[in-house]
């Protein structure tokens, strides 16, 4: 066994271990923390399959951003797990039925008889040289050039309804403006005033 | 005998060769960030009219207290592991690692000469981002795991604050590698070649200085140490930890610290590239090799950061958060954009 091949196994145990985990686990915290787990996991999947610009990607906004401002919002949830699991045993038939039509779909569209080997053999390997990221760039800004803008549009239009969405307006709030602050002279705050003395 | 040596290293098996190159990447960087703190406490003394520490020496002489970062280090070392109850003990020890573990690997891609560089990879660039994203998940885990009201406010103080200068950050990082039209390092510096006004700093002013000052947050140092904060909450996300695992947690940031420094000497200063470049002076300077330009520049920006902290007052949190999203991102995109022009135009001196 060749030694990519093992650590496609090593890598391959690890990711299905640490997303058996994400569901299994009692406290939320550990949940995410092995979603991270299985993040990295599959980035060295694609760094093994040469795609050395997905998997730093999926490290930097995944795990460096995404699953940060996950943890950030589950620590600070307080939820209880007993009331959770309450329906648990009530909805198991259910799930498992939609699993099994779900498993059963996956096969039909991705299984042996599309993605074979045969249909589809194993690319050669690259050259050292061969840069991912330009071949990436080139093609997105190429060929797909209108899907990607689109998406990105898309992207936009959500952040912006998003926030809209969330924003409240709250006039009792008093809000501080630093270009005033910094520009503050000693007349603004201070009156000297000449007055008698009294007696 | 030079002939035998290189026989001999040839003969070792690649992963010994690594192990020794990691070695010598990783030991002379801890003493240098043992040497650090003593810097910082001598030079932030004289800038506050005081002497520091400059009792501490080796065989009775005293070498200005040169033998205070030692004899801190055996303190910590000897000192009891105190893990809190309720802690989570599993997370609560293995936060430090998460912290100093990505501080050490981004030094991986570090290119400190034309040829002198661990692993050239093409997506440099993009590896040193991903790891020093990653540092926050220590703070976030040590905060959370302590069981602590005080560590857990530092840890939602500085995953906010992390989160945000990373975008700053990383869009300062664009502008880099749109100049230079690549994401290796070495290539980065190669970009820069010519003389000291080549280098990037000239043409990517305004995104230097934000990569500096975002450095400096990211780090969670002053004027941004809100997440240690010690008048407001004790020391933040540390406050439980004690012994080695406290020092983890000061190696990390030293580390990193050293690292934001080489970056930018790297990528906006010309890394190894002589200053004297192109000038009357450039012959007789021929003999000096790359690494001494590199450690110099380096060293400036080290002293740069100790001079921020001796100089400025801890920022309020929402003035962080505003320098961060509304005056740092708005910067940075509108220079990509400048910077994007400059080099479809080929403007002269730099993009030529």
């Amino acid at each position: 066994m060749s030694v990519e091949k093992f650590l496609f196994y090593v890598f391959a145990a690890m990711l299905i271990f640490a997303s058996v985990m994400v569901i299994t686990r009692r406290n939320p915290v550990h949940s995410v923390l092995f979603l991270v787990l299985a993040f990295f996991n599959a980035a060295a999947l694609w760094m093994l399959a040469e795609a050395e610009f997905l998997a730093i990607a999926l490290v930097l906004v995944y795990v460096g951003a995404v699953m940060v401002l996950f943890l950030f919002v589950v620590m600070m949830l307080d939820i209880d797990l007993s009331e959770m699991r309450a329906g648990f045993m009530k909805y198991l038939p259910l799930g498992i039925g939609i699993s099994a039509v779900m498993v059963v779909e996956l096969l039909m569209v991705v299984g042996p008889a599309y993605f074979g080997l045969d249909k589809y053999a194993a690319p050669a390997a690259k050259a050292a040289d061969y840069s991912n990221t330009e071949a990436l760039g080139t093609l997105l800004y190429t060929e797909y050039l209108y899907p990607f803008e689109i998406a990105a549009v898309i992207l936009l239009v959500a952040i912006i309804a998003a926030i809209s969405l969330t924003l409240r307006k709250r006039p009792e709030t008093k809000y501080q403006d630093p270009s005033k602050q910094v520009t503050v002279k000693k007349e603004h705050r201070l009156r000297v005033i000449k007055m008698e003395a009294e007696e | 005998m030079i002939e035998s040596m290189i026989a001999l290293w040839e003969s070792l098996p690649v992963i010994v060769q690594i192990l020794v190159k990691i070695v010598v990447i990783v030991v002379p960087l801890m003493i240098a960030v043992a040497y650090y703190t003593w810097l910082e406490r001598r030079v932030i003394g004289a800038m506050q009219v005081r002497i520091g520490p400059n009792r501490v020496g080796f065989f009775g002489f005293k070498l200005q207290g040169l033998g205070q970062p030692i004899a801190d280090a055996m303190k910590l070392m000897f000192k009891e592991i105190v893990i809190p109850t309720r802690a989570n003990p599993f997370l609560f020890v293995i936060a430090p690692m998460l912290t100093l573990g990505p501080a050490l690997a981004a030094w991986a891609v570090f290119p400190f000469d034309e040829n002198l560089v661990l692993a050239d990879i093409n997506a440099g660039l993009l590896y040193i981002l991903a790891l020093t994203s990653l540092a926050v998940y220590g703070v976030i885990i040590a905060g959370w795991s302590s069981n602590s009201k005080y560590a857990f406010l530092g840890a939602m103080r500085s995953a906010a604050q992390i989160v945000s200068y990373e975008i700053a950050m990383g869009f300062a990082l664009v502008g880099v590698l749109v100049a230079a039209g690549s994401l290796n390092l070495g290539d980065i510096v190669q970009a820069q070649a010519g003389s000291a006004v080549h280098w990037f700093w000239l043409p990517l002013f305004p995104l230097f200085m934000v990569y500096m000052i975002a450095g400096v947050a990211e780090t969670n140092r002053a004027p941004f140490d809100v997440a240690e904060g010690e008048s407001e909450i004790v020391a933040g996300f540390h406050v439980e930890y004690s012994g080695m695992t406290f020092a983890a947690f000061f190696l990390a940031e030293y580390a990193n610290m050293i690292l934001i420094s080489a970056l930018t000497a790297l990528m906006f200063w010309g890394g190894w590239l002589s200053p004297f470049e192109g000038t009357f002076f450039q012959q007789y300077f021929e003999w000096v090799p790359g690494i001494v330009w590199l450690l110099a520049k380096t060293f400036v920006f080290m002293v740069l950061l100790l001079w921020f902290r001796a100089t400025f007052p801890r920022y309020r949190y929402d003035q962080i958060m505003r320098l961060g999203w509304k005056v740092f991102i708005p910067i940075t995109i509108v220079w990509i954009l400048v910077v994007g022009l400059a080099v479809v135009y080929e403007m002269p001196w730099w993009f030529d």
